[in-house]
């Protein structure tokens, strides 16, 4: 108790792997909240958690570096909660399935900035109105992304990108003509096939097929794949 | 009981501990809305799983609470009009309707279903949320009641019903998170399970995902084919009900509107069940005398009710021996009209289709037994719901308020007091006692009344003596008490002469197919009212006097208990799977 985020998370944890930049550190289980970096020498315990709109909850704690998406985050502790659900109380069964639907739309590019709003009033309503722990905590992990990561909901409605490279609908992959070497690499591990290109010439993603899966990325040795 | 002082939006209020703040709140003229609570205080029925979560208030110093399953305590300050409660109730109401067909123009529902009167009620303009639906197939299996539970709100009262009420057990709550739904054990339809059709899960649905199953079509095809000669009977507890839906006062008496309402409709005889019950207090007394008499098996049960039949077929099938043989009011009437009244007017029965107007789902089942046919001729060709029959006087353009009084034709649709009362709990019973009175003690009864029989109590007794025996009569309604009953029974426990079982609450006036009562029981008690005062008025109050169930024995069933009677009017019961 009192050992900070940063403490536990560089000197006890050994810091991020390939160190990578810290993005968050969920606390307290699939109902806790995120906590962002500026907060990132708040002391672990009860009250201090709370302030910052996180809870000690099962004790349990994930690191996340640049790689994460924060509205993924979200969306994939929610689906922990739909599984969950007994499915007695309308907030709970409906709200949480209405709540994934639009993160879902958010990730996927279908949604229009007036959503966070109703994003939010959502989660509020579902935490106020649930009957059991389950539904008036399973809208944390959003309230607490939503609060402290606004900006990378804004960036997936209001440009359709997602920074993490996470959000696969809003990626567009295409390869960079002066760096390819035509070493075929790519388009054998494409599992659908859609890049063609002849031996030792520019290749190119056919974007009607592609399924944004990073595959073509992964493999390339030249980094000649580009991410829009 | 000690007092507590509460306030309820700043006005004080004092009411009995216990309660909770949704009757604190009623009683300073404040309706929160509810939607899953059910409260049928005279039948003992609590429903508040406080699942829909509609009826929030806000709490001082606490946020929101559900006003339906929180009971007050001393010194609480409670406000049902902040920001926030309002938010919730509006935000949850659009919640459940982004998870509903909204199909309410081509709705069955439509008028009465209670989400819609919610809607109306928080004045929701507009649903955000848009997404997956709930999808289930359809269960038009039964003859008795339709499920669309894609219109299911998860309030759980009719599992409520099922299960506790009439212990029948049929629907369950199944599926997790937003997959939850209330079904049928292994998903069957509703045919192949132990359902009685009582259609208690109907009479308190919400919204439209439990309804009866509708023959109006079929009644509109037959009235309109010349070849046939249309005959229809009317229930007792119909008449008192039927007025509800032209907005006249429940427990109005409008058997006379109804009448000339069936001639405008093309009904070539209007004809009376309560004929139908005489002649069941006909038959069903002289099997009680003869088993009494002769030492047979004692208690005897009525067997007027169809779901009750279909509960101990199943439940209880090693006692089939002790219900009366008879057949229902409905059946007698149906075989009546087949072979003597056929006969009378000198018609194919195979021409006549006899129509009946019952408070009942459980009816249409009955009609469609196989035990219940003469010659390959089903004894009631179609059974309608009191509400199907307000649906098609609204089509045919008919307000029954405006309509004449007209009278019965005859000869069957002459009836006696004791006809009519069938229609609440405790009165086929009552009917069965005057008339045994008159004959063991052969000679007119001086007083008719059996008050303590009367009443929507789930269990009642008496004792009268008549010509020095003393009978012993249960009276029970509702299909839980019944089985606690038929245990008592089975364990030699009970020792009643006779006793009479209703399937619903408070008797046919509390039907499946009556006007939605949306959880107001005092609807039950007037119209239950209604009935004994019908009786009181009429001039002849024990069946055996009825001149054209006279008639009827003299002219074409000899006696009661006679072969012939036997034969048409007795039926058999048969074991049935207990899943």
């Amino acid at each position: 108790m009192g050992t900070t985020v940063k403490e536990l998370v560089y000197n006890m944890g050994g810091g991020i792997p390939k160190n990578k930049k810290f993005k968050a550190a969920q606390t307290g289980g699939p109902s806790g909240g995120c906590i962002p970096e500026s907060l990132i020498n708040t002391p672990i315990d009860y009250e201090e958690l709370k302030k910052i709109d996180s809870i000690m909850g099962s004790g349990g704690l994930i690191v996340m570096d640049d790689s994460s998406c924060m509205v993924n985050v979200a969306k994939y502790f929610l689906e922990f909660t739909l599984h969950e659900s007994c499915g007695k109380c309308v907030p709970c069964r409906i709200g949480n399935m209405r709540l994934f639907e639009i993160l879902t739309n958010i990730t996927e590019g279908k949604a229009d900035i007036n959503t966070l709003e109703t994003l939010k009033e959502l989660c509020e309503v579902i935490k106020e109105t649930s009957l059991c722990g389950l539904g008036q905590s399973s809208p944390n992990p959003v309230l607490s992304t939503l609060k402290r990561f606004k900006n990378e909901y804004e960036e997936h409605i209001n440009q359709g990108k997602c920074h993490a490279h996470v959000c696969t609908k809003l990626l567009h992959y295409t390869i960079i003509a002066d760096k390819c070497v035509g070493c075929t690499l790519c388009a054998r591990n494409c599992p659908v096939n859609c890049i063609e290109g002849k031996r030792k010439e520019v290749h190119f993603i056919n974007q009607t097929e592609c399924i944004n899966c990073g595959e073509c990325f992964n493999s390339c040795s030249f980094n000649a794949i580009n991410i829009l | 009981m000690y007092t507590i002082k509460i306030k309820i939006n700043d006005i004080p209020v004092e009411v009995e501990a216990g309660t909770t703040i949704l009757r604190a709140a009623e009683k300073i003229g404040i309706k929160i809305p509810t939607l899953c609570h059910l409260n049928l205080h005279d039948f003992k029925v609590d429903h508040t799983p406080a699942s829909c979560r509609v009826c929030q208030v806000e709490l001082k110093g606490k946020g929101l609470i559900t006003s339906c399953a929180t009971s007050v305590y001393e010194g609480m300050e409670v406000f049902t009009n902040t920001q926030k409660a309002l938010r919730a109730r509006r935000v949850v109401l659009e919640m459940i309707l982004s998870d509903h067909p909204k199909d309410c123009l081509v709705c069955d529902k439509s008028g009465n279903c209670e989400l819609q009167s919610l809607g109306e009620q928080l004045h929701l303009r507009n649903v955000r949320f848009k997404g997956r639906m709930s999808k289930h197939p359809l269960d038009f299996s039964s003859q008795s009641i339709a499920r669309d539970m894609s219109k299911c709100i998860m309030c759980r009262r009719c599992e409520t019903m099922c299960n506790t009420v009439q212990t029948v057990g049929v629907l369950s709550n199944t599926g997790r998170g937003f997959d939850a739904v209330v079904d049928t054990p292994m998903h069957r339809p509703l045919q192949d399970t132990k359902c009685t059709f009582c259609g208690q899960c109907a009479a308190v649905c919400p919204t439209g995902a439990l309804m009866g199953i509708e023959h109006m079509a079929d009644v509109w095809r037959v009235l309109n084919d010349k070849n046939k000669f249309v005959v229809v009977q009317t229930a007792p507890a119909t008449r008192v009900a039927i007025g509800e839906m032209f907005g006249m006062e429940p427990g109005t008496i409008a058997t006379g509107q109804m009448i000339s309402g069936l001639r405008r409709l093309g009904f070539d005889r209007v004809f009376d069940t309560s004929f139908g019950a005489d002649l069941t207090v006909m038959e069903e007394t002289k099997e009680f005398i003869d088993r009494l008499n002769n030492g047979g098996r004692l208690p005897i049960l009525t067997s007027c009710c169809p779901s009750w039949v279909k509960f101990f077929e199943h439940q209880f099938p090693d006692l089939l021996d002790i219900p009366s043989s008879c057949k229902s009011p409905q059946q007698m009437f149906g075989a009546i009209v087949k072979t003597f009244y056929a006969k009378k007017i000198g018609i194919n029965p195979k021409d006549i289709v006899v129509v009946s107007i019952m408070p009942c789902l459980a009816k249409k089942y009955e009609a469609a037994r196989d035990e219940h046919q003469i010659e390959n001729m089903h004894e009631v060709d179609y059974s309608i719901s009191t509400r199907e029959l307000g649906f098609m006087f609204e089509e045919a353009c008919i307000d029954l308020t405006h309509l004449p009084k007209e009278k019965y034709d005859n000869p069957l649709g002459e009836s006696t007091g004791a006809g009519v009362i069938f229609g609440s709990s405790g009165g086929v019973l009552e009917a069965t006692l005057r008339n045994a009175a008159e004959i063991l003690d052969k000679k007119p009864l001086q007083n008719v009344d059996f008050h303590e029989v009367r009443g929507l109590d789930g269990f009642k007794e008496t004792e009268v003596e008549i010509n020095g025996i003393k009978i012993k009569a249960g009276i029970s309604c509702g299909l839980g008490n019944a089985r606690k009953l038929l245990e008592k029974i089975r364990k030699k426990e009970a020792d009643y002469h006779i006793i009479e079982i209703m399937a619903c609450p408070g008797g046919c006036i509390g039907g499946g197919g009556q006007p939605f009562h949306h959880g107001n029981t005092e609807i039950l008690q007037k119209r239950s009212e209604a009935l004994y005062r019908i009786d009181k008025k009429s001039k002849k109050r024990v069946s055996s006097n009825n001149e054209a169930i006279k008639a009827l024995y003299d002219e074409f069933l000899d006696n009661p208990g006679s072969s012939k009677a036997h034969q048409l009017l007795h039926t058999i019961y048969r074991k049935r799977n207990k899943e």
